[in-house]
């Protein structure tokens, strides 16, 4: 019977699963409707090569992009009670769970892997947001809790990345109590004395951003998503006025203190791992960034916004202001060397998406 | 305030009440007739409330004569200290705590309030809290830690306020922290569900060693109308979602997510307040006895095992 599942069955596998290649080799960039080539995509970590737009992303290329030589070792997820509450709406809840994982090929709106980050033993528990918006119910909270005991276990670091509407609603209460769950999670990691990174990635909203998602460490965005706890309709119906184009941005959610740093995708991995050699008092990492699938290089391609390994400012021109600040300050203090760092930070030319903002305004 | 399903009852008392007036007025002996209209309406009573739907059940759980936090603190805490703001923004009187006496003992209770007219319910904020009622209240609880007072938290909320400011001072950061200050902090948590226990806004504040709901009281991951408009794509399917996601007191007693249920007066709280009360202050007594001698570590362990073990084996 060896030919039936070694020769018959990937093939019948192949036509089934959801395939690498893209159905379009171009799509249109949702932040400046720029054609982009699929591989020149790719390439560049799905990130629009002419204006910076960070398209989402899926958890296969996040896991190679964030692992030393894209190298890792999936976890697999514990088994959950299966659709406790019979929930029914339009449609049966355990038919919308059987289609979503026959278009995504996971068992659920995460995955749990370990490897290291520069050498940093870490275990990274990332949302698929296409299977069900990414929503948090048992087996979700289950698996945060697998990849904290993991963490603890092998001493590793625990980094979550989360891009979820929220909690499944077809769970109910069951999917709620995910919320102090998954903290609890966070917590036996944090009395282990490891450090606990969050990567807010588009989007990360209602239960999720409300539970683990929002006591890291340290929390790191990347540009553009969105976050918040309720979304955006709800809050204009509520309040009734037009919401501004940035509410509830990473950008925005830095400038109200809520994120420590809005980094580009090409640079998390470096952030990261720096950041946790520091927490850990690992030796400092090389600066470049190894990639073994070559989605890490840094095309270069027209355009790229240069960037000086810093998270950008939200708004060029309140940074500045804010800067202007500090020299004063500093002048006052009659502090020379700081008011002249402050101002060599000044004479940088804003960055481009800040510049682009700020020209809008 | 009437509810529909209540119509039958509320016209047969009419009746009753307006014979009483006629007895009185003429002397007429129409007694016997009352005695058996009286019985009537109580049998019925019984009957109705005996089998609420769950959708009957949220109307019964958002009642405005419900019994509300701070009738709870007249009737049930002595010497009621409300303690003000997060020491960073702002007051938050949708969400109250304070010291208080429970029995004589001295605790630490923590509360949403609806309000119970238009000006107070505009004053507090329908009972929805900003990130600022989530900070006090984790205020409160390291407080209550720092001079090992048990936490006393009433839930009854329709959910954490949506608005701009609240986005901006990080409502999210603030219900997050609020659960993970339930999760650290080394005293007894007790938290009874008296009316509508609303998703995030509601579960900031009941991560406790005893969960307890009011018999009709509801608690929920997102309300019936939010889930039907999103599921069905339309608010009308309110009920289907009232039933399909399980929210009585009696679906989260069966699925293991409450401790138990605290018994309302016949015809629901909003009857007989004081029973209500009465009820809900014996089942806190009963709690508190038995987790006080509990040491500082093995509470903050059954907390997290309890809520570990949620869903697991259903």
């Amino acid at each position: 019977m060896n030919w039936l599942t070694n020769l018959i069955r990937p093939r019948i596998r192949s036509l089934v699963e959801p395939k690498d290649v893209p159905d379009n080799l171009w799509q249109k960039c949702a932040g400046c409707e720029g054609m982009l080539f699929h591989r020149d995509l790719l390439e560049n970590m799905n990130v629009c090569y002419h204006c910076g737009h960070h398209l989402r992303i899926s958890v296969k290329d996040r896991l190679e992009m964030m692992f030393d030589n894209g190298a890792y070792d999936k976890i697999d997820l514990p088994d959950v009670p299966h659709d406790p509450l019979k929930f029914k709406d339009r449609r049966k809840y355990a038919d919308r769970i059987k289609d979503s994982r026959a278009k995504t090929g996971l068992k659920d709106a995460i995955t749990i892997a370990k490897g290291t980050m520069g050498g940093i033993p870490v275990v990274i528990a990332a949302f698929n947001f296409s299977f069900m918006g990414g929503s948090m119910g048992a087996a979700v909270g289950e698996a945060i809790l697998k990849a904290a005991e993991e963490a603890v276990k092998s001493r590793a670091a625990l980094i979550t990345v989360p891009a979820s509407g929220g909690a499944r609603m077809q769970e109910g209460m069951l999917s709620l109590v995910q919320m102090p769950r998954s903290i609890i999670a966070v917590e036996m990691v944090k009395d282990a004395g490891l450090p606990y990174v969050v990567l807010l990635t588009d989007p990360t909203t209602g239960g999720v951003s409300a539970s683990f998602a929002m006591v890291g460490d340290i929390h790191i965005a990347e540009p553009g998503s969105m976050i918040g706890f309720a979304g955006r309709r709800v809050i204009e119906e509520t309040v009734r006025e037009t919401l501004p184009d940035d509410f509830q941005t990473a950008e925005y959610l830095l400038e109200h203190g809520i994120v420590d740093m809005v980094v580009k995708r090409q640079e998390l991995k470096d952030t990261i791992t720096n950041v946790l050699s520091m927490l850990m008092k690992k030796p400092q990492p090389e600066k470049k960034a190894k990639n073994g699938n070559g989605n890490g290089k840094k095309s270069g391609k027209g355009g790229n916004p240069k960037t000086n390994g810093k998270a950008p400012p939200a708004s060029g021109e309140k940074a500045s202001i804010d800067m202007e600040k500090d020299v004063q300050a500093a002048r006052a203090l009659g502090q020379v060397k700081a008011a002249q760092k402050a101002a060599r930070r000044i004479s940088k030319p804003p960055q481009k998406s800040a510049a682009k903002k700020a020209s809008n305004s | 305030m009437s509810l529909e399903f209540e119509k039958p009852i509320l016209e047969l008392e009419g009746k009753i009440a307006e014979l009483r007036h006629v007895t009185s007025d003429n002397r007429v002996n129409i007694a016997s007739e009352i005695t058996r209209m009286q019985a009537k309406a109580d049998k019925l009573l019984v009957q109705t409330y005996g089998k609420l739907t769950p959708a009957q059940k949220v109307q019964v759980a958002r009642h405005q004569e419900r019994p509300h936090f701070l009738d709870y603190i007249n009737y049930i805490i002595e010497d009621f200290t409300p303690l003000a703001g997060d020491r960073n923004f702002a007051e938050d009187h949708a969400l109250i705590g304070g010291l208080g006496r429970f029995k004589g003992e001295p605790c630490v209770i923590i509360g949403h309030e609806k309000g119970h007219d238009t000006e107070s319910r505009v004053y507090h904020n329908f009972g929805m809290a900003r990130p600022e009622g989530y900070r006090k209240s984790q205020r409160l609880m390291k407080m209550a830690q720092q001079f090992q007072l048990p936490v006393i938290t009433l839930v009854d909320t329709a959910g954490a306020y949506p608005g701009v400011g609240a986005e901006e001072r990080g409502q999210s950061e603030a219900i997050a922290k609020s659960i993970e200050t339930c999760l650290r902090t080394e005293v007894p948590i007790i938290s009874v569900i008296i009316g509508e226990g609303g998703s995030g806004g509601a579960i900031a504040i009941a991560v406790a060693d005893r969960i307890y709901m009011l018999e009709h009281s509801i608690y929920s991951v997102i309300s019936p109308e939010g889930c039907a408009s999103i599921l069905w794509r339309n608010g009308a399917h309110a009920e289907e979602a009232a039933t399909a996601l399980k929210l009585t007191a009696q679906d989260l007693h069966r699925l293991g997510i409450i401790d138990d249920i605290i018994d309302e007066p016949i015809g629901g709280a909003h009857r007989r307040k004081e029973e209500t009360m009465e009820n809900v202050s014996r089942q806190i007594e009963k709690a508190l006895n038995e987790l006080i001698p509990w040491d500082r570590s093995s509470l903050i362990q059954n907390r997290r095992s309890k809520f570990i073990a949620q869903g697991r084996n259903l």
